[in-house]
């Protein structure tokens, strides 16, 4: 998929100006509140019209204000998963699902519904009133729907903001694997940046309704860290849990993590903060905390006047965050062996 | 007074006519009203306000102001009546009159309650139909209609109890015929001028009760079902 966008939209005491061009499956579109990320959907979708500016997907000319094209949202396929998951309430589940798909030209029906009922768990969902589901139930239907409508894209406006925490990192499972497994890209849309880090390959930054930038979302965490109320999240996912004294042992790469929280069974996905991790030059030999990593450092970057250091222990990696003068003290640049000490109920199960 | 309701073959011809002239009037009304409802919710158009003012102009005219200008159109030299006239068909002083003059003096109560179901509708919901594939005729009857279906049911009983109710408008367009054009108030307004007659205009004074509570009944039974209707 390649999106080429180019466009310009005033409004009174807001512009919106955004150039880029978008290829590769998972993009996220990352911004505050205000920034215009919802006016961007809008547009793309063809819900608004830019005062000017082209909008091309695959080569196809969805807008263009000098060639005056503009091609109905109906025409357009392309999906939207609102925040506010915008079920039909006089439908049932199983009506709301099939919406688009019996919208659909049967030669661009490429995804049958059986496979995404079953992918997203919907069957006992199907009969019932959309009145009486929950926020998380409300949001697999309504990706269900937007994906049924077999779209050449989808967006994904804040689509989990609705939803608790635990709640959230429930569905992002879900909406990865249905665009892997059926082949459609999306564009993920947040101010949340772990979100972007679990549902984005490349991140496009937007403030004041312009891009500041396009990086990767895990460059942007790491830009952010030393500014950020809680450091830079490490998304670290481990398997094979087993209870052991009062906590539980879990396999992250070729090392054993403790945990507090029981990680359930199967794979789990916790958030470790890069200030949760103390470094020791030496082994410590007997500390309090229950994780001790054999380190090598890969990488020191500089965030906001803290200092970032990239850990790579068993083939995977780790961020921690220390000041300048501890940086100093301890003598760390690349490829030092280092010791990284880390309170087992510092990990923060997500999932 | 008579214990029993006094009811002449007039009076009943009168009720029949009244039913006849609101259900017609309502019937007629209705696709206009949503699309005018439509038109002042979802469509950015010069003369909006123009269109609103004259949707609304039969609520706030008397009547009579109404029933005369009516009568301006359609008479034999008025620019409707006469077209109607030439291909055979008499408006002035028939029925149909009766209908016209109902029809106009309803029309902003139905938009008004149609325009509310409107208005309540989420448009993100409108924007989800539009994206997933619908063209906006079909979100206007897939996702519009049924869910402003309890503004228009409200509409629809309120513009059925205003015709029921029309007196100004239609005497001076339709007249005040016995068995042609006389509907209950009319009726009513006949027995109220003679002093004997009292016991006639009370019986269909409770006609006009009982049609309004049932009407009144049948609505929230109706809005029950559709709020039900919801939970499949």
């Amino acid at each position: 998929m390649k999106l080429s966008i180019d466009i310009e939209k005033k409004f009174s005491g807001f512009s919106l100006q955004f150039a880029t061009t978008v290829e590769g499956p998972r993009t996220g579109i990352f911004g505050p509140s205000g920034s215009g990320k919802s006016t961007l959907v809008s547009i793309l979708s063809g819900l608004q019209q830019p005062q000017r500016g082209e909008i091309t997907i695959d080569g196809e000319c969805l807008f263009s204000s000098c060639r005056n094209i503009n091609l109905a949202p109906e025409k357009r396929r392309i999906s939207i998963v609102f925040q506010q998951s915008m079920l039909f309430p006089h439908m049932s589940v199983r009506s709301n699902i099939l919406y688009g798909y019996r919208r659909c030209r049967s030669a661009e029906r490429r995804i049958h519904p059986d496979a995404l009922i079953e992918l997203l768990k919907l069957q006992p969902l199907l009969e019932r009133d959309t009145l009486t589901l929950s926020g998380g139930e409300r949001q697999r239907v309504a990706l269900a729907r937007a994906v049924l409508a077999n779209p050449r894209l989808l967006l994904m406006d804040e689509p989990l903001s609705a939803l608790d925490d635990t709640l959230r990192f429930q569905i992002i499972p879900y909406l990865k694997s249905v665009s892997t497994e059926f082949g459609i890209p999306y564009l993920f849309i947040s101010h949340s940046l772990v979100e972007m880090q679990l549902m984005a390959d490349r991140a496009i930054v937007m403030e004041n309704g312009r891009i500041r930038e396009e990086t990767t979302p895990d460059r942007l965490a790491r830009k952010k860290m030393g500014a950020s109320r809680y450091g830079y999240q490490n998304l670290m996912r481990f398997s094979g849990a087993e209870a052991c004294n009062g906590m539980y042992a879990c396999r992250w790469g070729g090392n054993t993590i403790f945990v507090s929280e029981d990680p359930g069974g199967g794979e789990s996905l916790f958030e470790l903060s890069s200030r949760e991790i103390i470094l020791f030059r030496k082994n410590p030999e007997a500390i309090s905390a229950r994780n001790l990593l054999q380190c090598t450092v890969t990488e020191i970057f500089l965030s906001d006047g803290r200092i970032g250091v990239e850990l790579t222990a068993g083939g995977e990696t780790l961020v921690a965050e220390i000041v300048p003068r501890a940086s100093e003290e301890l003598a760390l640049t690349t490829g030092s062996a280092i010791f990284a000490a880390i309170k087992a109920s510092s990990f923060r199960r997500l999932s | 007074m008579t214990p029993a309701m006094q009811l002449t073959p007039d009076d009943i011809n009168a009720i029949l006519l009244s039913m006849k002239v609101a259900l017609t009037a309502t019937i007629l009304a209705l696709p206009f009203g949503f699309a005018a409802a439509w038109l002042i919710v979802y469509k950015a158009f010069r003369g909006k306000v123009l269109l609103e003012v004259l949707v609304n102009l039969p609520l706030t005219l008397p009547p009579v102001v109404i029933g005369y200008l009516l009568l301006l159109l359609l008479g034999r030299n008025g620019f409707i009546g006469k077209t109607l006239q030439d291909v055979g068909i008499p408006v002035i002083f028939t029925w149909k009159a009766a209908v016209i003059a109902s029809a106009t003096v309803g029309f902003p109560l139905l938009v008004r309650s149609i325009r509310l179901g409107m208005e309540s509708i989420e448009p993100g919901l409108i924007d989800a139909s539009r994206s997933l594939g619908a063209p906006w005729h079909d979100t206007l009857f897939s996702v519009v209609l049924p869910l402003s279906s309890r503004g228009i049911l409200a509409g629809s009983s309120l513009m059925f109890a205003r015709s029921i109710g029309e007196f100004g408008a239609t005497i001076i367009v339709a007249g005040n015929i016995p068995g042609i054009t006389q509907t209950i108030p009319l009726a009513i307004y006949d027995y109220a001028s003679s002093p004997s007659s009292t016991a006639m205009a009370l019986s269909l004074c409770i006609v006009a009760i009982m049609i309004s509570v049932t009407v009144l009944l049948l609505h929230d039974a109706v809005a029950g079902k559709i709020e039900k209707g919801r939970v499949r």
